[in-house]
């Protein structure tokens, strides 16, 4: 059974070495499904570890409380929570084979060796590791780790499935497939889950939700794709992706003023006209062309990816801005020097809201 | 109470098994390391039941114990340097040179540390003394007197600098070759890598040494009884006689005392170092290059400098051997099993007792070494830094002093322990578990904590956790811990002379007493048996170690 999350008001403050305090999470309240999978991104030293950590019951909070589905559980061990960990480093019991890796919990639990056989062989089976069940830790590939410490997770049927960075330690490529693998398998056993990440590639391929966190405290929770549009901060939108931003005055209800051109946006937030607001524009949302466009400006830098083309552009009256092309093979590259209009297409162009 | 602290006992209430275990852990450490302690420094501001100073003042004034602790500082600190000096060498030869015979030579080099603390004592005996096979038989001298200073100094060396050996070439191994290929690359001559590069490097790890020795060689009881002689007085068979010979409690506990401070300075120093040294200490395998800043030459005579020495030591034993054949050495070489039949016929119940007190003692020191590394390592709790420092601090307290504590401590009810075989074990378990301690909180550093944490949530509480995840991982320090405290417990004399009995006898007694009414052979003898029943221990715990914890290498983590 699994359940859903509740955390009121959980705050962690360590003690310095020369005796100051230091907030890890301050005051941070979620609310987490039955069945979903939350990610908790940010910086290093944003505090999503140690508030993942409290979940687990290995760091104890200095107030707040944390529940599973409606039961506090600030006072129970770690050993009773339920949870089950992947850990960044694995954390794979290097004197075990991996059957008995897997098999470690289901022991500590006391069943029936005979089911104890056919969950760890059928969770096996589901990690892709049928046939390593003897193999000692030390023979097996980075990935294969991953497999093992993930396959002893989800072999306990948790209440909650934790997982703290659990690809910074492979290479790119492989990161990419585990977390198409972990999103599956996670849809597939349904449970509860809490996944700690700095990387928002990772953050958006894998998570029902993301929940943005800085300084210990949470800045923006929402789903890949409103975090991503609808960015309620410049840390926020500048943490996840590339973002132009754009000092302007509201002109009317849709749309905004920028060095003497007028720029249409989707949403206006409620302000008076003429004040001055920051727009959020993707490189990705700004089309270039030679004659179509409210802004002016030059090509001083291309770099040419293949599917698309970065440039960095001067826009006239405004500074430097990111801009993609995509295609370029098919659209023709521009070179540095060349004069081009800008055009940010209306649905993209955000305004935030501070 | 802070909120720290409260929430410390809460986080430890959790985990009941382990709360309870950590509070009998710290009350035993209280009652059977502190509290001999504080028993015999305050019987030495006691003279007849009366407070007063007069037992320090009698120290400071009269020449005889004056002279016991200069002689013995002064021992202490030429021993540390001679000993470092050889332990350099053989460590540097070991670890950086390309030579012959390098696993033959470590055997040979550390052999000492497992032998009975009178082995070279007795082997200078054999070959230096009134009738020594060198002075008289060889060179005919007769008016040569082998007891004193030289003959402590010497016999201490021989017992000593093994330990620095093994010290020093951790250190050496720690500190790889490559920063010695740079300097050479960048253009240093050979003898400026070593002296601007090599040596600074391990100078932290040669202090180190240096005071380890200084503690051992204060602390040493067996050589200097056996050498020093009646004109060379030192602390620690000082203390020892002024007890025994003339029933002065409280003038032992003062001289108990005046020998603990050079040692505990040595021992916080040591400590302080350490602490300064984790930061050079490079993690993972030492690296097997050979060195290139010594040339051939110099090489060849640095292992033949090494190879002295181990032919030295080798000498010792082999002497040690024969003598435990012979019938009287200096008149009658003829072979002879008496003293083995007197070892096995009179001297049966010390053999006896003698192993039934190192069999107790080795696991019990073992595990309580492992779990202690394991509590001031993995859990936080008020005092943690406390109970570690308590627990660690036998190892810089010399043995006279905890003879003379224990038998201050446990001479009453309800603690009425002297003349059991408990007081021996109680004595030996907590004198000879720093080592397990130290090298089990080496360890455990060096292992990624959320391996135990793994095991934490997947349901294992926290002794399931320790019996079976931290153990198994932390097996080389078991091992080491468990060694350690058997073969101390079958070579201790220093605490032991204080605490046997009639009842129950230690072989290390029997040799000391031999070697007093001058039957070498008999001590020898009961040597030979030690160190036999040692090297089979030392075989018999590696091949449980090696068949309990199946892992042999650890996984590597990023």
């Amino acid at each position: 059974m699994t359940d859903s999350i509740t955390i009121t008001g959980l705050s962690k403050i360590f003690a310095g070495p020369d005796g100051g305090t230091m907030a890890a999470v301050k005051e941070v309240s979620l609310e987490i499904g039955a069945g979903r999978l939350v990610t908790l991104l940010g910086p290093s030293g944003c505090g999503k570890t140690t508030l993942l950590r409290m979940i687990a019951g290995f760091e104890e909070p200095t107030s707040g409380d944390i529940l599973f589905g409606g039961r506090r559980m600030n006072d129970v061990p770690p050993n009773r929570r339920d949870t089950a960990m992947v850990f960044q480093s694995y954390a794979i019991f290097p004197h075990l084979d991996v059957f008995e890796n897997v098999a470690f919990g289901l022991r500590l639990r006391r069943l029936a060796a005979s089911e104890i056989e056919g969950r760890v062989e059928r969770v096996l089976e589901q990690t892709g590791l049928t046939g390593y069940a003897r193999r000692s830790p030390n023979q097996l590939s980075g990935g294969q780790q991953q497999r093992v410490a993930l396959a002893r997770s989800i072999v306990m049927e948790p209440r909650v499935l934790l997982f703290d960075e659990p690809l910074s330690n492979l290479d790119a490529k492989l990161r990419e497939q585990m977390r198409v693998e972990i999103r599956e398998l996670q849809q597939r056993v349904g449970i509860t889950s809490i996944y700690v990440t700095h990387d928002q590639v990772e953050a958006m391929s894998i998570s029902d939700e993301i929940v943005v966190m800085k300084a210990g405290a949470v800045e923006q929770r929402g789903t890949p794709h409103a975090i991503y549009a609808r960015p309620v901060n410049r840390f926020v939108a500048d943490f996840i992706g590339k973002a132009n931003f754009v000092d302007a005055t509201v002109r009317d209800a849709s749309s905004v003023e920028v060095a003497g051109a007028r720029i249409a946006v989707a949403a206006m937030p409620a302000r008076p006209v003429g004040s001055a607001v920051t727009l959020v524009v993707r490189p990705e949302a700004v089309h270039l062309s030679r004659d179509f466009g409210a802004l002016v400006g030059t090509i001083r830098r291309v770099v040419f990816l293949g599917n698309l083309a970065e440039y960095l552009v001067s826009v006239d009256g405004i500074g430097d801005w990111l801009v993609d092309s995509p295609n370029p093979a098919e659209t023709g590259l521009l070179a540095v020097g060349d004069v081009v209009r800008l055009a940010p297409s209306p649905p993209s162009v955000h305004v935030l809201p501070g | 109470m802070s909120r720290d602290t409260r929430a410390e006992l809460r986080l430890l209430a959790r985990d009941p098994l382990l709360a309870v275990l950590l509070a009998a852990i710290a009350i035993a450490v209280a009652v059977f390391v502190v509290h001999p302690l504080i028993r015999v420094l305050l019987a030495s501001f006691q003279v007849d039941g009366v407070w007063t100073l007069q037992g320090y003042v009698d120290i400071a004034e009269r020449r005889l114990y004056r002279n016991a602790l200069i002689n013995s500082l002064g021992v202490g600190a030429l021993v540390g340097v001679a000993s470092v000096v050889v332990g350099y060498l053989a460590a540097f030869v070991m670890t950086r040179l390309d030579v012959p015979g390098k696993t033959i030579l470590h055997y040979v080099t550390i052999l000492p540390i497992v032998s009975p603390p009178f082995v070279s004592a007795v082997a200078i005996l054999f070959l230096f003394g009134f009738n020594g096979l060198v002075t008289r038989q060889l060179l005919g001298v007769e008016d040569f007197s082998i007891y004193g200073f030289h003959g402590v100094v010497l016999s201490q060396i021989f017992t000593f600098a093994p330990i620095a050996y093994l010290s020093l070439r951790g250190v050496l191994a720690s500190i790889s070759p490559t920063l010695e290929d740079a300097a050479l690359n960048v253009g240093a001559t050979r003898w400026q890598t070593f002296v601007k590069v090599s040596l600074p490097l391990s100078l932290p790890g040669i202090a180190g040494a240096f005071l380890i020795v200084f503690i051992e060689s204060m602390a040493d009881f067996g050589n200097p009884l056996v050498l020093a002689g009646a004109a060379f007085p030192m602390l620690a068979p000082q203390a020892y006689l002024e007890i025994t010979g003339s029933f002065n409690l409280s003038r032992g506990a003062t001289l108990a005392i005046v020998l603990l401070i050079p040692s505990l300075s040595a021992f916080a120093i040591q400590r302080w170092y350490l602490s300064k040294r984790q930061y050079i200490t490079v993690t993972g395998k030492p690296t097997a290059s050979s060195s290139k800043i010594v040339s051939t030459p110099v090489k060849w005579l640095l292992w033949g400098l090494v190879v002295a020495f181990a032919l030295l030591v080798a000498a010792f034993y082999a002497v040690i051997l024969v003598g435990a054949f012979t019938r009287v050495w200096g008149f009658d070489y003829t072979p002879t099993l008496a003293h083995f039949a007197y070892v096995f016929d009179v001297g049966l119940q010390s053999v006896k007792d003698t192993l039934i007190v190192a069999v107790l003692t080795t696991p019990i020191s073992g595990l309580l070494g492992m779990l202690i590394a394991f509590l001031v390592v993995r859990r936080s709790f008020p005092g943690r830094a406390t109970l570690e420092f308590a627990a660690i601090l036998p190892f810089a307290v010399p043995g006279t002093v905890v003879g003379i504590g224990y038998i201050l401590a446990f001479n009453d009810r309800p603690l009425l322990l002297t003349g059991t075989l408990a007081i021996l074990v109680l004595a030996f378990v907590f004198r000879y578990v720093p080592v397990g301690i130290q090298s089990g909180i080496a360890v455990l550093r060096q292992i990624d904590p959320s391996i135990e944490e793994a095991a934490h949530n997947l349901g294992a509480d926290g002794l399931t956790t320790f019996r079976k995840v931290t153990l198994p991982l932390i097996a080389p320090a078991f091992f080491s811990g468990l060694v350690y405290a058997f073969v101390r417990a079958m070579t201790a004399i220093s605490a032991a002379i204080f605490l046997v009995s009639a009842n129950w006898n230690l072989m290390t007694v029997q040799i000391l007493n031999q070697v007093g009414s001058g039957r070498l052979g008999v001590s020898a003898a009961y040597s030979v048996v030690v160190i036999v029943v040692v090297l089979i221990a030392i075989g018999l715990i590696g091949a449980f170690v090696d068949r309990w914890s199946r892992h042999t290498t650890m996984v590597r983590h990023p």
